[in-house]
């Protein structure tokens, strides 16, 4: 969810990363060796953060500064992520950590059925709706959303009013590999509390996927998210409850339906689609 | 522009980066990189010279699918090769993170540069790729763990871990109190569904109401779908957890957190869960990865299929967590004993799979090990869907 919300903001400024699953490794990794070194999980959140901003933001440097070619550049970032945090995770494969707790709110969380899944989670996965709230506001309501869609538009444009195009590309992109790098955080802190080499397993690459089904919308993105994650989730739980399901058919679900999406919106995803995309901007900005 | 400074910052992230990678080429063991560009014309020659003269080093090739330290499968295997290796006159190459490709071909032919003679290729899917540089170097012996055919010079081995999670579900059929257990698995190979078979008719033996549900998750290591697993088994009553996934770590933690009883895998997992934990099938490869190599260096080795079970040791049952109480590990261990005997055979007749029919007939004695090794069905008890 939060990768995805990132990739919104990154390709808002008109750059597509495709290492997005780097940053979550990343993110995913630095956590989870600060949370073991010091006991914080809280700590490790905020590592996650940096790490993945870091990384993220090689991927700018490249792109915006040297105008790079976007597709190779981020998958050279995601191969990097996995070699990386292969080698710097190694001696944490067996450290055990303090994982993030889950809160229940009182009262919903014990209702019938739906009250454990929706009411019963870690920080991290409460955050995340009023984040998604705050960035649809941000990127549709605010000035700055103005000046990040302008520079997704047309960087020319942008840079001929007077903005600054590289600046609000760089932060844009190095904001949006901090989500991913908090999506990765929430793995290795919450859900798995454990790392493994490749820990993500492909999830930064279904971000990249939502981005597109969720036409560049934050909300959007985030009943995508709440849609795939659930397909994940349904099919584990209804084997959990005896029926069977093929595993491998509902994984390839949200591509499934991105093909779909691409099918049915081709036009209206058009509008959607952040004309800069398509190209690199060389200005001095 | 204000953000200059960083600049630098960001090229040396990319050289530490070139350097980690660097490192971690030679970490993986292959550090004749630049030596491999014609190797099908001398190394056979290289293979026969060190092969012939046993009192010479023999070197050994290891290869994993993981890290060795995956807290698994890789791990279990990793200290077979220790045992080799105390061996005198041994040397041992390994390699790890090995994918079940043709580069797994690769890093067999480079051990082979390096003098190898004898290579433990230890994932299932290393085993075609064995075979086939097998062809062409036929003075070196690939021994492949839980292959399911031979060549000329390559051979079998695996254990009946099944013997151990029947007696795991003696523990599990005991512990629980809503009579639900769920087993966490990959895929649906043989292997797996021999082993949640095994612990739903040894759970059965002991509480006659038990189930077992099973979860696959399609993934040798996969953390967060096994720990979101575990959460779903939990919602539906289950109270006890069994794994078949290279990296059980992650659900014995996720059972701990849940409060649920857990059995592990491949190694003994009993410090993640210090109140849930009841036991697991292990293995122990050491004797046998001396023996094979043993026999290979002394010529008397013949090309086979060797299957062990408890009574041979390579298959044992891990220590019990205190949430084993006394009168269940010494049931456990006198069912032990008529297994180990031959008195007990699980897969005896009348087996009846999930849709009721018959599959062992009554009466029937436990097939052989290579035709139980073809099992595709789940038995009565087990609920869940195997999926094609």
């Amino acid at each position: 969810m939060y990768a995805s919300l990132g990739e919104v903001i990154a390709q808002r400024a008109g750059i597509t990363n495709l290492g997005v699953e780097g940053c979550m490794l990343a993110g995913a990794c630095a956590a989870y060796i600060v949370a073991a070194e010091t006991g914080s999980p809280y700590l490790g959140i905020i590592a996650a953060f940096a790490a993945g901003g870091l990384f993220a933001m090689l991927h700018a440097f490249l792109v915006v500064t040297r105008g790079a070619n976007q597709l190779a550049s981020g998958l050279a970032l995601m191969f990097l992520g996995l070699g990386m945090t292969a080698f710097f995770g190694r001696p944490y494969v067996k450290v055990q950590i303090t994982p993030l707790r889950d809160y229940a709110i009182p009262g919903l969380s014990d209702l019938p059925y739906l009250g454990s899944v929706l009411f019963h989670h870690d920080v991290l996965t409460y955050a995340v709706f009023p984040l998604a709230g705050l960035l649809w506001w941000f990127v549709f309501r605010s000035r700055w959303g103005v000046m990040l869609r302008a520079v997704g538009e047309s960087t020319e444009s942008a840079f001929a009013v007077g903005l600054h195009p590289a600046r609000i590309q760089y932060a844009a992109v190095t904001f949006g590999g901090a989500l991913a790098g908090l999506g990765g955080a929430q793995i290795s802190l919450a859900y798995a509390a454990t790392w493994v080499e490749n820990l993500t397993q492909g999830r930064g690459f279904i971000a990249v996927a939502l981005v597109i089904f969720a036409m560049w919308n934050p909300l959007r993105a985030m009943v995508g998210a709440l849609l795939f994650g659930g397909a994940v989730a349904l099919q584990l739980q209804l084997q959990a409850r005896g029926v069977g399901v093929s595993p491998l058919l509902l994984d390839m679900t949200p591509y499934l339906l991105t093909i779909v999406v691409l099918l049915v919106w081709a036009q209206r995803g058009r509008d959607a689609f952040p004309a800069g995309l398509t190209k690199v901007f060389r200005g001095t900005g | 522009m204000g953000i200059l400074p960083l600049h630098a910052g960001r090229w040396l992230l990319c050289l530490a980066t070139v350097l980690a990678i660097g490192l971690l080429a030679v970490a993986c063991g292959s550090d004749d990189e630049s030596e491999t560009t014609d190797g099908a014309a001398t190394s056979p020659a290289a293979g026969s010279a060190s092969g012939a003269a046993s009192a010479k080093t023999t070197v050994i090739g290891f290869l994993y699918v993981g890290a060795v330290d995956d807290g698994g499968y890789n791990q279990a295997a990793y200290q077979g090769q220790l045992a080799v290796e105390k061996l005198p006159n041994v040397k041992a190459i390994k390699a790890e993170n090995v994918p079940e490709s043709a580069e797994a071909e690769r890093v067999m032919e480079q051990m082979i540069q390096q003098g190898a003679t004898i290579i433990f290729p230890t994932s299932f899917g290393h085993l075609d790729p064995a075979i086939k540089v097998g062809e062409k170097y036929p003075n070196v012996t690939f021994l492949h763990q839980g292959g399911l055919k031979t060549a000329k010079n390559v051979g079998t081995y695996f254990g009946a871990s099944w013997e151990a999670n029947y007696l795991a579900g003696i523990a599990a059929g005991k512990a629980t109190k809503s009579n639900k257990l769920g087993y966490v698995v990959a895929f649906p190979i043989s292997q797996t569904l021999l082993n949640i078979n095994a612990f739903e008719l040894g759970a059965k033996s002991v509480n006659a109401a038990a189930t077992t549900t099973v979860v696959f998750t399609a993934n040798w290591c996969d953390p967060a779908k096994i720990s979101e697993s575990v959460k779903n088994l939990k919602a539906q009553g289950v109270d006890v957890l069994n794994q078949h996934q290279d990296c059980p770590g992650a659900g014995i933690q996720a059972a701990e957190k849940a409060g649920m009883f857990s059995v592990g895998y491949h190694v003994d997992g009993s410090k993640l869960a210090p109140n849930g934990w009841l036991t697991a099938a292990t293995w122990d490869w050491a004797k046998l990865f001396v023996d094979l190599v043993n026999q290979v260096r002394g010529g008397t080795y013949k090309v086979s299929q060797v299957r062990l079970s408890m009574a041979d040791g390579a298959v044992k049952l891990a220590p019990f967590g205190k949430a084993v109480p006394k009168d269940v590990r010494d049931q456990i261990a006198a069912t032990q004993a008529k297994l180990l005997s031959g008195q007990l055979q699980i897969f005896a007749g009348p087996i009846k799979d999930q849709s009721g029919a018959e599959r062992i007939a009554a009466g029937a004695k436990q097939p052989e090990v290579t035709s139980l090794e073809q099992m595709n069905y789940l038995v009565e008890g087990v609920i869940g869907k195997i999926p094609n």
